[in-house]
């Protein structure tokens, strides 16, 4: 192993140095039903609603009291019109990135938390793309406040959201290179120049591998 | 004929035509120039620095004459990459991120942020009672200090100055009191997961039921200067209009969504940290302008109050209760005092670690550097913040860090109505409603 940076020492996300900490990851299969609380309501009322449900639906997590739906990027649109036209999730509160590297094929995920003021209910869709394709149908014609959150989605992790009005970089400068919240991307990555001397990026100190 | 010799400013051709920059300077040759052609659509740069654009927002404004045709934002100018930073270190020390986000509701981020993690932990139902109610106070303490600025930085954008002074004023107390209890006036760091920082001082109660008396007494001030004003009313009534359907295809929350009418408040509908236990009321109005919101805000004022006493009462029942989870594997292990010199470990503890048990050294140590694990999952809370809903993502993949930590905040969200709300109106307008929003571009940005 070579050595790089400031102290040399990679692999684990230990700061102290001493723990060897190794990070788990769990895997978590379709929960089965009943899904308790009113997650029972709201998957009946949208396979009433919604004949292709188990197309669409590639599995439902029941997770600390939250529901999600991982939803088919090919059926998205058509889940999502349902959702807020007869379920009424009036509201898309936000759309969320989240990078895993290691899953090979299903790499970026966006996560969609849908709100009901009607039946005040929260439920959240998951969405899972890989880096080769990745192709996320645009809400914004189902819910128009999604804009902002897609452009930041594709800002950060470089989805591309298809038949977005304006897909382009809200956070960093148009001309950025890369996605930084992606997990290849590293903290910083920048050298400090200061009067000569040159810090490294915070990439490369120790405390922050 | 080229007009200026600043490279930035001079007249290009593109596919929308022949642009013309102006900047300041030779403004008879550009007259002259622009008067050759047809077409007179005035783009408008607002902004990044400009007073009135409530921090580093950029409008950039399509006129016809006065009248506002296309508005845009630009925003990202105080992009300092928070979320990503959280992944390198702790889950305790997110909270001194995340503070920083919206730096004008610092508890709010804190709070959300903890807890979401204390339900990734499964340790919701642990928190002490006097941690919670404190919570809660700093809250309704830090909405007061964020309408505040609201308040007196929305007058002042158009044109009225006294009622910022007067607001910045009320601020400074809830400050104090903010100091008193942290140590901190701003981005505090003062709810932690599992808890709190530390209790509150000896005399604090007393000393906030003085500055609740105070701040009632004082809101009444501010009430004169603007409610009835007829150049205020002049200035907002049927501005910045946007009705129900509007917030809800735009998600937008807070009180812009009340001004509709809605009595949607997640505190009601949705509580989290007891406030099913607290009795104030939703204040709306169904004007759907900036006079309404501005009204609701006014009001908003007497209910954290209202929330704040009864906070007091419940503390000085919950007198002595740690505020701190017991479980030692999570709970900060430092004991926090104040010193001669300012705020720092407490001799006690510092004792123990250093001369009594090595066992306590270690642990202090290896949950300071290395923190606690968190186990796998996901989790999404969300809370009131005086915008709106101040919404948490977090993923853990079981490590002492945090995989992913997102934001969804409130001002980010309702900016994007800005265009609904100022399209059709006037440049005066834009101000006007832009104030109404109230983002907070700390918290847009991240």
């Amino acid at each position: 192993m070579s050595e790089k940076g400031m102290f040399g020492v990679s692999g684990s996300g230990d700061t102290s140095g001493f723990g060897g900490l190794v990070n788990s990851t769990v895997v978590t299969g379709s929960t089965q039903r009943p899904f308790g609380a009113y997650f029972d309501q709201v998957a009946d009322d949208l396979e009433r609603a919604y004949p292709l449900f188990s197309d669409a639906i590639e599995k439902v997590i029941v997770d600390r009291g939250e529901l999600t739906l991982f939803v088919k990027r090919d059926r998205l649109f058509e889940v999502a019109k349902i959702l807020r036209n007869e379920l009424r999730f009036e509201m898309c509160v936000g759309v969320n990135g989240v990078h895993y590297p290691n899953e090979t094929g299903r790499e970026l995920h966006a996560i969609y938390s849908l709100l009901s003021i009607t039946r005040n209910q929260r439920i959240r869709l998951e969405v899972c793309v890989s880096d080769q394709d990745p192709h996320i149908p645009s809400l914004v014609e189902v819910w128009a406040g999604t804009n902002w959150h897609e452009r930041e989605t594709y800002d950060m992790f470089g989805i591309i959201f298809d038949n977005h009005p304006g897909l382009t970089r809200i956070m960093m400068p148009d001309d950025w290179p890369g996605h930084p919240q992606r997990k290849d991307y590293p903290l910083g990555g920048i050298e400090i120049e200061y009067k000569g001397a040159t810090i490294p990026a915070p990439s490369e100190r120790r405390s922050y591998r | 004929m080229t007009t200026f010799t600043d490279p930035y400013a001079s007249s290009q051709e593109t596919t929308e035509g022949r642009v013309y920059s102006v900047t300041g300077g030779d403004w008879d040759a550009l007259v002259t120039e622009i008067g050759a052609t047809k077409e007179e659509r005035v783009v408008v740069n607002m902004g990044p620095q400009h007073p009135s654009t409530h921090g580093v927002l950029r409008l950039i404004l399509e006129l016809e004459g006065e009248t506002i045709t296309e508005t845009r934002c630009g925003i990202g100018y105080l992009h300092t990459g928070i979320e990503k930073n959280t992944e390198y270190r702790n889950w305790t020390q997110g909270v001194t991120f995340v503070t920083r986000m919206d730096y004008l509701s610092p508890i709010f981020n804190e709070t959300a942020y903890c807890l979401g993690v204390e339900k990734l932990l499964g340790i919701t139902n642990d928190i002490t009672e006097r941690a919670t109610v404190l919570r809660v106070m700093m809250m309704e303490f830090n909405r007061i200090s964020s309408h505040m600025v609201a308040l007196g930085t929305g007058a002042l954008e158009l044109g009225a100055l006294s009622p910022m002074i007067f607001a910045f004023r009320e601020r400074e107390k809830v400050l104090d009191i903010f100091e008193l209890a942290s140590g901190l006036r701003m981005n505090m760091a003062y709810v932690r997961p599992g808890g709190v920082a530390q209790d509150l001082p000896h005399g604090a109660l007393s000393k906030i039921k003085q500055t609740v008396k105070d701040l009632r007494r004082n809101f009444k001030d501010n009430e004169k200067l603007l409610v009835g004003n007829s150049i205020w009313i002049k200035r907002t009534q049927g501005v910045g209009y946007l009705d129900l359907a509007g917030c809800t295809t735009l998600g937008v929350t807070g009180p812009v969504l009340r001004s509709t009418g809605l009595a949607w408040d997640l505190r009601k509908a949705q509580p989290y940290c007891g406030y099913e236990d607290y009795q104030f009321d939703i204040p709306t109005t169904d004007t759907c302008d900036v006079y309404g919101r501005f009204l609701i805000r006014m009001q908003e004022l007497e209910q954290s109050l209202r929330i704040i006493e009864q906070c007091v009462a419940k503390l000085e029942k919950l007198e002595g209760q740690p505020v701190m989870v017991a479980d030692k594997k999570i709970a900060w292990p430092s004991q926090l005092s104040v010193g001669a010199d300012g705020m720092g470990n407490s001799l006690d503890h510092i004792r123990e670690i250093m001369g009594e048990s090595m066992e306590a050294l270690i642990h202090h140590f290896k949950l300071v550097t290395e923190g606690f694990r968190v186990p796998a999952g996901q989790v999404y809370t969300a809370i009131e913040s005086p915008r709106g809903e101040l919404g948490v993502n977090l993923v853990s993949d079981g490590g002492t860090r945090p995989y992913r930590v997102h934001f969804r905040d409130p001002s980010f969200n309702n900016l994007q109505s800005t265009a609904a709300m100022c399209e059709g109106g006037q440049i005066s307008d834009v101000v006007a409603a832009v104030a109404s929003i109230d983002p907070v571009m700390g918290g847009v940005d991240r």
